[in-house]
């Protein structure tokens, strides 16, 4: 089971969050001139990375706040947790960072 | 004192050839849809000319790792047609193959535990009559008989209501099926090419003309991809995108119990489905873990889910012990359907997006993308699967519809 470093309330069991798949999917701009090639790429086509992968966490039966997460789908080890809205931080880091934009007092050190 | 001398070693089913320079077709991947894909290439299509390129040993992915379930009670007709051809294919494919690899037609049964499990079942009941698939809708009694060991009283969380059931359905000894197909391609004149990875395409403009890999580079008209979980590498080594996440998918057996379990019991609700193998093992397994994995291995709660579903169904499963849990990595679509077909790179084929359910589809994948590669043009049964139906919008939305338990 995934230990998860929820930045709001701290490491908890995979149990207590839900999975939001790839993160940094940003709605269409223009929705109504999109083709529907370009409708297909947004609605059923999402990077399915072996390594390090950016992903979309929620910690469902606790603070229930969005968060992403750098994970890496081989290992499965977290290298990253950083909140919704910023960029993906680089890899390449063992022990995982974690960044609370909501509780400073709450969150992983 | 004498020495007992050991037995000879027993004939090897296939040759273990190195790659030749050029083949008229490649197949990525030495699983059961390889194998099955490159045996119709050479028996109906006359392409003996050919190699499966295999990164590990010859089916130790998923063809070894999964629970063995035969049936083709899907909803959609789309679904039906090509899962009910695999079902007489693999009625027939004993015969053919000249091996006996147990399949066992022992029935699948598919649990309703709610009202709105009961009219679901029922419409499938129908749908599957109307496609000439053999389905029939049990009462708790009819799921009693054919089965002693369920619960049905009313005392646990989500009683049995009924179930669909298919007779005709039932489990195979999965490696046998792949030491079958192993055999006849071998005999027919393919190359099994284990431990050779494959690293990269060579194109020529947008015409694949050969694939990298680390036993070298190996020219060929065609190639064809059977990678399940690795599909999305593999496209991305070629140029091209899948709408496929890789997923981990557990499983798992008890120690050897007396024959205890007639046939297959699936619950979508409770979430498990069981038989026993014919060694005596109780085979379980599940979903598939909620996130995107290569890692072969899932949650323990997933495991412990399951269990405890097995275990209410069940009683007497109680007492039992779990021997081994293992994953494998299922490549799933958004419709809970696969993708067989062509891709954007010319003379590249894809079969992939099998997800939780490709070994039962193992003949007809194999028979269709055959076909496809063979001839360059979509077969009856897999056209509708192709990659375009995700910008068309013709999707085939078998997840809850097709009594499968993602």
């Amino acid at each position: 089971m995934l230990l998860i470093p929820c930045p709001n309330c701290g490491p908890r069991d995979e149990t207590e969050f839900h999975y939001g798949g790839q993160a940094h999917v940003p709605y269409p701009e223009n929705p109504a001139d999109l083709t529907d090639r370009e409708w297909a790429e947004y609605l059923f086509y999402r990077d399915n990375t072996k390594g390090a992968f950016a992903e979309r966490w929620q910690h469902s039966t606790g603070c229930r706040q969005w968060f992403n997460m750098l994970r890496d789908t081989v290992t499965y080890d977290i290298q990253a947790v950083y909140p919704m809205g910023q960029l993906r931080p680089a890899t390449g880091t063992t022990a995982p960072t974690v960044t609370s934009p909501v509780s400073p007092e709450g969150a992983v050190k | 004192m004498t020495t007992e001398h050991l037995p000879e070693h027993p004939d090897f089913l296939w040759r273990n050839p190195d790659p030749k320079s050029s083949y008229d077709a490649v197949i990525v991947g030495g699983g059961g849809h390889g194998l099955a894909t490159a045996y119709y290439l050479a028996k109906n299509h006359g392409m003996t000319n050919i190699a499966i390129l295999e990164k590990g040993w010859l089916a130790g992915g998923n063809m070894a790792r999964n629970t063995t379930i035969i049936r083709s009670n899907y909803l959609w007709d789309e679904s039906a047609a090509i899962y009910e051809h695999a079902l007489k294919l693999w009625e027939i494919l004993p015969e053919e193959l000249e091996y006996d690899f147990l399949f066992s037609q022992r029935g699948v049964m598919n649990l309703a535990h709610t009202l709105g499990d009961v009219r679901e079942s029922v419409r499938r009941v129908g749908a599957n009559k109307l496609n000439g698939v053999d389905a029939e809708w049990l009462d708790p009694q009819q799921v009693k008989e054919l089965c002693p060991i369920l619960n049905i009283n009313d005392n646990i969380r989500y009683p049995v209501m009924g179930a669909t059931y298919q007779p005709r359905a039932g489990i195979a000894k999965h490696d046998h099926v792949a030491w079958a197909f192993a055999r006849k391609c071998d005999e027919l004149g393919v190359d099994i090419i284990q431990n050779c990875e494959v690293t990269g395409f060579v194109k020529d403009g947008n015409k694949v003309v050969g694939v990298k890999t680390n036993r070298g580079t190996i020219n060929t008209e065609k190639v064809g991809l059977c990678a399940a979980g690795h599909s999305s590498v593999l496209a991305e080594m070629a140029g091209f995108r899948l709408p496929i996440q890789s997923h981990p998918l557990q499983a798992l057996v008890s120690e050897l119990h007396e024959p205890v379990h007639p046939t297959v019991v699936m619950s979508n609700h409770v979430h498990v489905y069981v038989s026993q193998a014919h060694k005596g093992e109780l085979v379980m397994g599940a979903g598939v873990d909620s996130y995107n994995g290569y890692g072969q291995r899932g949650s323990f709660h997933v495991i412990e889910h399951q269990m405890a579903a097995a275990v209410e169904l069940f009683p007497i499963f109680a007492r039992a012990h779990v021997l081994r849990t293992w994953g494998g990595i299922v490549d799933t679509t958004l419709d809970a359907s696969p993708i067989v077909g062509t891709t954007p790179v010319e003379n590249m084929f894809v079969n992939c997006g099998w997800g939780t359910g490709g070994f039962k589809g193992t003949p007809a994948a194999g028979l269709t993308f055959a076909h496809t590669i063979a001839t360059g043009t979509p077969h009856k049964l897999n056209q509708p699967f192709a990659l375009e139906r995700f910008e068309t919008g013709a999707l085939i939305d078998e997840h809850g519809a097709a009594a499968v338990a993602h």
